[in-house]
């Protein structure tokens, strides 16, 4: 990963899909954080995959409400209806657009599925975040304490690193999430942080290990700045593109990790919703009532093909120099380095989403 | 060296240890072991409770229960003590032997998706790589990102519902309607012509000679009921290895190279002969027989090539063994086809199964149960295929664009090097080094097996093991399990670095 470079312009470099000539870099008096920004809006898919992504969090929770808190949406997700025309979907478009009382259909035992899909929505993009926020902090943390101090630290906390990541995260999850059990979709997001942090301390503690050779750390060092003073002011901020993307990255996999674990039967139950969830409860119905299977299939795919395609343009905005494609496998550079310096002791496995 | 190894070995050994004290207490953790004996009513429900409480040490707090376990574990991996011993499931089966079925049910399902997808996706980044910035080059992005995206559970489904179902209706009247065809002619073409590049004029022609021929092709083969009762007969045999060979020659040496068509074309006129020679060997044949004609073709393959060769004897067999592999594979495959028809009246005419990894009673010679796997095999293996095939193309590509904007690759232009050797012989072969490391991490994701996948395929296999165990919160399979893909996963880890050491000569190891 290369490193976001204090003041130099970058060079504009054909990159892999990226070009440079377009974008005017080198502008006068633009500081990194427009230039990259600007970069992002270039990607128009990617832009356009944000609001997407943010509609439809807003749709989904203003729809059901959060909490005691009601929504637009007259229905609420638990409550038992009549079945209406065998719960099919009651939205039309011949003769004008109309939702109908149950516009994504009703499950069997008669519950709202527009409802039910809307909780899912939530419940996956909270469970999405949280992991997203809390792994990218706790990554760090760890990442920037063994990048920076390096010796016997760096030593245990990447062993320690190493003894999560042996464990494939599919795995992990399902024993973690069937371990909350009742704790709800933050408990079960809080305990899926837990344990996926790794990839982002390993990237964090490379960014770090090059950043602290730097001038200006031994510059501020020079200066008399204490440690946390050079890690706040000076390193993380430069770290900021890394942390950044393999943290968006994370969510992309976070989601799929959610649904699959939920698929199991190990992440949220059942008086709650979850997309993966109502795959999984309905997916021998395929034949006879194929809604129950297509809203929340379209809605994970539509999740997660966002969040991966933000990442994209984050990447490519932050180090347009380097596009390494890793979406799900993103295997750090210090796994193996050039010029005698050690590898690290146990690679990434792939993570088993398979 | 043996510093580095050592030191490796015992680092490796710590982190399994402290992996495997997480996972134990985890899983313990997890639920109730008692919960399906206290829901039960049977007369000697608390005997059960006891029996169960004795048996799996439940009375001794997780902690120390795996010191329990370590013991039993350490007895397998030091031989003198004898005994080796993983625990038992609730049912009292020992998990030493629950393992050998599992991981080889698993071996089966994931090793030709583990290859097709490694072979395909390098294939596919590598042209999308040569296309750069082309309406094909956006298309496989776009959809590998698409397969990113989708989880694997819905793969799974969408195929089960569509493939399988579609596929066996599809069998039980097997015609084209002309709407359908002249849409897939009109796919073949546009794909192609997107493959191929160039000029418009060049476009044009792909797009009509191949959508043309798909046409022609797939409705003779409606026609003549094919479907039903395929085969592919010597005609077809010796057209498609021929093709095989002028692949190979283009692709490896060029077509000016006598040499190399001289060793193609003998191994084509050995794959013509031996097709008509062996079906009688092929009638009673059994697995063994097929492996050894397996080697005999390599064999035939490589001495072809040697005897040839002259001064380029490592391409010419290379070449040789390529062709040789690949018609002879063409052979097979005629036989299989060959009892398809009796397979799928055996199997009630609906032949690809959504369920299991074998139809149950079937029985059959070599052929017969071949087909069977292949036929519940096939939507497992697309499924885990797709899924991987994405992120291999997505590397091939990036692999391929860094190498072509190496110095070296510029170099073999200027000299004047044709492209096709600049591509085969100077930049495929550096991609490739990346690509061996990632290949080597992922077979120790292999054994792990498809969590998913087995899931909704019904496979007993490894994730098969792990997922019913954690359900019914039985520590000891899924320890196993735990071991199983934790020492693969290290021992490929550390092969995956000692490899790239070896092919990198500027990457040491210390």
């Amino acid at each position: 990963m290369s490193t976001i470079q204090g003041g130099s312009p970058l060079e504009p470099k054909i990159g892999d899909g990226f070009d440079a000539t377009a974008l005017g870099e080198g502008r006068r008096g633009e500081s990194q954080g427009r230039i990259i920004f600007r970069r992002f809006l270039k990607n128009r898919i990617a832009v356009v995959a944000l609001f997407v992504y943010i509609g439809l969090i807003v749709f989904a929770v203003s729809a059901i409400g959060i909490g005691p808190i009601p929504g637009w949406w007259p229905t609420a997700y638990a409550q038992l209806n009549a079945q209406l025309n065998q719960g099919e979907p009651t939205i039309s478009f011949d003769g004008g657009f109309s939702l109908g009382k149950h516009p994504f259909g009703q499950d069997r035992i008669g519950r709202d599925y527009f409802a039910l899909t809307m909780r899912g929505i939530q419940n996956s993009v909270v469970v999405m975040l949280i992991i997203g926020i809390f792994a990218t902090m706790l990554g760090v943390v760890v990442g920037s304490i063994a990048g920076y101090f390096r010796g016997w630290v760096d030593a245990v906390l990447m062993r320690i690193t190493d003894v999560f990541i042996v464990i494939p995260a599919l795995v992990i999850g399902a024993v973690v999430g069937k371990t909350s059990n009742g704790l709800g979709a933050p408990g079960l997001a809080l305990l899926l942080g837990l344990v996926s942090w790794m990839v982002v301390a390993r990237l964090v503690r490379g960014e770090f290990l090059t950043l602290r050779e730097r001038e200006f750390v031994e510059a501020a060092r020079v200066a008399g700045a204490s440690d946390a003073r050079i890690i706040f002011r000076h390193i993380l901020p430069n770290a900021i593109g890394v942390i950044i993307v393999s943290s968006t990255l994370l969510i992309a996999s976070a989601i799929l990790l959610e649904t699959a674990i939920s698929y199991l039967g190990y992440g949220i139950k059942a008086p709650d919703s979850s997309l993966g969830l109502l795959i999984s409860q309905n997916q021998s119905a395929f034949s006879t009532r194929p809604w129950l299977f297509w809203w929340p299939a379209s809605f994970i795919v539509l999740l997660a093909l966002c969040v991966n395609f933000v990442g994209d343009g984050l990447r490519d905005a932050f180090d347009p120099q380097q596009r390494r494609f890793s979406l799900r496998k993103a295997k750090e550079p210090e796994d193996t380095v050039y010029g005698g310096q050690a590898l690290t002791e146990v690679g990434l496995p792939p993570e088993n989403e398979r | 060296m043996v510093s580095f190894i050592a030191r490796r070995v015992v680092v490796s050994i710590l982190i399994l240890l402290a992996a495997s004290f997480i996972m134990y207490v985890l899983a313990s953790a997890s639920g109730d072991p008692l919960e399906d004996l206290n829901g039960s009513n049977s007369p000697n429900r608390q005997a059960l409770i006891d029996a169960r409480v004795q048996a799996q040490h439940l009375d001794v707090p997780p902690p120390l229960r795996w010191g329990i376990w370590l013991g039993g574990v350490a007895r397998c991996v030091v031989p003198i003590m004898g005994g080796c011993n993983l625990g038992s499931t609730f049912s009292k089966q020992p998990v030493i032997d629950l393992l050998p079925q599992a991981t080889a049910s698993t071996i089966q399902l994931v090793t030709t998706a583990f290859v097709l997808a490694i072979v395909l996706g390098i294939i596919l980044g590598i042209i999308t790589a040569l296309r750069v910035y082309t309406g094909f080059d956006y298309i496989v992005t776009l959809l590998s990102f698409f397969l990113f995206s989708l989880p694997s559970f819905l793969m799974a489904v969408l195929l089960k519902s569509f493939i399988a179902l579609g596929y066996n209706d599809f069998l039980a009247d097997p015609q084209i309607p002309p709407v359908t065809l002249a849409l897939i002619g009109i796919i073949v073409g546009v794909v192609l012509q997107l493959v191929i590049g160039g000029t418009w004029k060049r476009r044009l022609f792909v797009f009509l000679g191949s959508g043309i021929a798909t046409v022609v092709i797939l409705w003779a083969m409606a026609a003549t009921g094919w479907f039903t009762k395929p085969s592919l007969g010597p005609v077809v045999i010796i057209i498609l290895s021929a093709g095989i060979g002028f692949g190979a020659v283009s692709l490896l040496a060029g077509l000016g190279n006598r040499r190399a068509w001289i060793t193609a074309g003998i191994n084509i006129v050995i794959a013509a002969i031996a097709y008509f020679s062996l079906q009688g060997l092929f009638n009673i044949s059994s697995v063994g027989t097929l492996v050894i004609l397996g080697i005999a073709t390599l064999a035939i393959g490589l001495v072809s090539g040697a005897i040839v060769g002259g001064h380029d004897r490592g391409l010419m067999m290379r070449i040789g063994a390529i062709t040789a592999v690949l018609s002879g594979g063409l052979v097979l495959l005629d036989r299989f086809l060959q009892s398809w028809y009796h397979y799928t009246q055996a199997v009630g005419g609906r032949p690809i199964a959504t369920v299991g990894s074998q139809t149950p009673s079937l029985g059959g010679n070599v052929w017969i149960t071949g087909l069977d796997s292949f036929t519940h095999l096939l939507l497992p293996t697309i499924s885990l295929l797709l899924i991987s095939f994405a992120s291999y193309t997505r590397y091939a590509r990036s692999g391929m664009l860094d190498t072509l904007n190496q110095d070296y690759v510029r170099t073999a232009r200027a000299k004047g090097l044709p492209e096709r050797t600049v591509i085969v012989r100077h930049a495929f072969r550096n991609m490739l080094i990346p690509i061996a490391t990632l290949v080597a991490t992922d077979v120790g994701a292999l054994l792990g097996g498809a969590i998913i996948t087995e899931r909704v395929f019904a496979i007993s296999g490894m994730g098969a093991l792990f997922s019913s165990s954690l359900g019914s919160t039985d520590v000891n399979p899924v320890m196993a399990y735990f071991l199983v893909i934790a020492v693969t996963a290290i021992t490929f880890n550390f092969l995956a670095d000692l490899t790239y050491a070896s092919l990198d000569p500027r990457v040491r190891v210390r």
